[in-house]
């Protein structure tokens, strides 16, 4: 069972994130694996293992710096890893068009996404690669299990579970269920310099979405104080039921 | 409290490598996961966590730096020395435990063991399926290790030891001991011998000791050598060279304790650091008194030292380089500066302080241990002073 996960090097999620002009200042940012990616990867690992037998192949678009987060996944316990180099915008079909172009020869039988990038939260790609590659996706996958020519997928849904058979080959996009990813082990990281990790240029797809400026949100307005005491309860119920509609 | 991210005042990140610094933070995660929620609980009730032990093999920080044919991770000493601050950033207890086992243990079988020695223990040690300690230490003779009263006596088919040593880490918990002993006239330092010994075999026995105020998390005990008999293989062939290979082992643990005394003092400064944005006093913030901007300035400055010497003694060993008097003063300084770190964190706090729900009073306690273990404080002034001098205080 072969299994391609792509991935995304993001801000560290407890980065206090500080705004550069159409950007963020990366200086002094630590990078990771995107955690949903993450999911993904420990989901393929036990795709894997279940299966007893097959690889994992990472993917990935980035800049250079972004092989430091295909070793980690090598070193958690991927096969093999592939960077198409690029400069990454936000416009998600862009970057699935990319992805998209590198996949379109692959018979892998699973291409794993993280539900969503923890930086810029779109939930775009995953769907997108599946739609160019003609392949059926199930999104927000909560725990998969392969049974013959197809997956049985598990998504969380408000009160319940929904159960959903998928064709193979598929696209899936996974998110924090039973994949709790493992910690690569240190002779994983070892290893994983030893590991396939092959680099190359993207196939140049123009952007055609513009980031013309970001900008802090604006400061929270300190709370108001109604009064002091019983006195002040009346004029607080008229508040929360007319200004803030809360009742 | 915010993530431990560590302190990297001077970018030493850009000085580690990207596997040396993926190691550090896959060990980060590990302390911050599995050790930060059980530790308090664990020390309050006088326990080491013993479930941590396979988890720790799994991730392979048992003898990190022996080699791979041998069920280790191979990593170079800097990998290793950032393993031991990252688990003593957790408890100086885990530490501990990992130091003995992989550099108090495993190391003397590699180094002086037969290759029986290594086959049979070394795989299970680097997994944790089997636990060891080292027992050198005597109750009357600690920093002089020479007048041991541990005898090995040779016998027609193997060896015969009697004797007791005290102060020994996992003691009660292993099943394997490496004991020195002496082999000729009490006091003749060239002949105390290394014997690798099954604790089962009979007439070993251990006992906890009771009673400490100090590296509540962890197993310290007595051991009892009463006749016990050994074959012939149970003697470390290699371990010719007297006193001098038991202080080899002992500059293998002193290097991971200089470490990890840098991460104790980090989780303190960490801690005191949260503690004083949050913690309001005469309607502010305490961190915005000159008094706790100080404190925290001392402990950065300490810390940043202590990071730098450990930084250079690790690129040292890694070239083969490095000396032990070069480890005693690194072991010396770090230890002495995590022990002030610690209870300028615990006194910043306040009287959280010296709750288990802080961190730096239980780290204020174990670095007395630390700070005492492995060549007290004194100790490593009288060998640096030896090498200063040419001339011996001991």
């Amino acid at each position: 069972m072969n299994v391609t996960v792509c991935v995304k090097r993001v801000p560290d999620t407890e980065t206090r994130v500080r705004i550069d002009g159409t950007g963020i200042e990366t200086t002094g940012v630590k990078f990771i694996v995107s955690p949903y990616d993450e999911f993904a990867v420990e989901a393929a690992l036990r795709t894997k293992e279940a299966a007893g037998d097959g690889a994992v192949s990472l993917l990935s678009l980035g800049d250079a710096s972004t092989a430091e987060s295909l070793r980690a996944g090598l070193a958690m316990g991927a096969d093999s890893a592939l960077l198409l180099t690029a400069d990454v915008g936000l416009d998600g079909l862009a970057t699935a068009k990319a992805l998209a172009n590198e996949l379109q020869g692959s018979d892998d039988a699973l291409i794993l996404f993280g539900v969503k990038a923890a930086d810029d939260d779109q939930q775009q790609v995953g769907p997108m690669v599946a739609t160019l590659l003609n392949r059926p996706c199930v999104t927000g996958v909560a725990s998969f299990e392969v049974q013959g020519d197809m997956a049985v997928c598990h998504r969380e849904v408000e009160g319940g579970v929904e159960v959903i058979e998928v064709d193979l080959p598929a696209v899936l996009t996974i998110t924090k269920g039973e994949y709790e990813p493992r910690y690569a082990s240190l002779k994983g990281i070892m290893a994983a310099k030893r590991k396939p990790l092959e680099e190359k240029e993207a196939t140049s797809v123009p952007e055609r979405l513009r980031v013309d400026r970001l900008s802090e949100p604006p400061a929270r307005a300190a709370g108001r104080i109604v009064g002091e005491g019983p006195d002040a309860v009346p004029e607080l119920l008229r508040l929360l039921r007319e200004e803030a509609n809360a009742l | 409290m915010a993530r431990f991210e560590g302190i990297d005042f001077y970018d030493l990140d850009s000085l580690f490598t990207e596997e040396e610094r993926m190691i550090r933070d896959t060990v980060r995660a590990f302390v911050e996961d599995r050790v930060m929620p059980i530790i308090g609980e664990a020390y309050i009730e006088r326990k080491f966590p013993k479930q941590l032990i396979p988890e720790l093999g799994e991730l392979g920080v048992y003898g990190a730096n022996l080699p791979e044919k041998y069920g280790c991770a191979g990593l170079n000493n800097v990998s290793y020395g950032l393993i031991m601050q990252e688990l003593e950033r957790g408890d100086s207890g885990i530490r501990s435990f990992v130091s003995v086992q992989g550099a108090l243990v495993m190391y003397p079988i590699f180094a002086f063991g037969s290759e029986e020695h290594r086959t049979e223990w070394l795989p299970k040690l680097a997994t944790g399926e089997a636990i060891g300690c080292f027992g050198l230490t005597e109750p009357d003779y600690g920093s002089d290790p020479g007048g041991m009263i541990t005898t090995a006596k040779q016998t027609s088919d193997g060896w015969l030891l009697n004797g007791g040593k005290m102060w020994i880490t996992n003691g009660s918990m292993a099943d394997v001991a490496i004991i020195w002993a002496q082999t000729r006239e009490l006091g003749d330092v060239k002949g105390i011998r290394g014997f690798v010994v099954p604790t089962n075999t009979p007439g070993f026995s251990s006992r906890d000791q009771k009673g400490k105020l100090s590296l509540l998390a962890s197993d310290t005990s007595e051991i009892v050598l009463q006749d016990v008999e050994l074959p012939e293989s149970a003697v470390m062939p290699e371990s010719t060279g007297g006193l001098k290979h038991p202080l080899m082992c002992l500059t293998q643990a002193r290097y991971g304790i200089s470490w990890g005394a840098v991460g104790a003092a980090m989780a303190c400064f960490h801690e005191a650091l949260s503690y004083s944005k949050e913690r309001l006093m005469f309607g502010a913030p305490i961190g915005g008194k000159q008094i706790q901007q100080v404190r925290l300035a001392d402990m950065l400055t300490s810390i940043t030292t202590g990071q730098l010497l450990t930084y250079r003694l690790g690129r040292m060993k890694d070239e083969g380089t490095m000396t032990p008097q070069q480890v005693s003063l690194a072991k010396r300084a770090n230890a002495d500066m995590a022990t002030n770190v610690a209870r300028e964190a615990r006194r910043l706090l306040g009287a959280n302080g010296i709750l288990v729900e802080y961190n730096s009073m239980r780290h204020m306690a174990n670095l007395e241990s630390v700070y005492t273990y492995e060549g007290t404080h004194d100790i490593h002034s009288l060998i640096l002073g030896q090498k200063l001098t040419g001339l011996s205080a001991f």
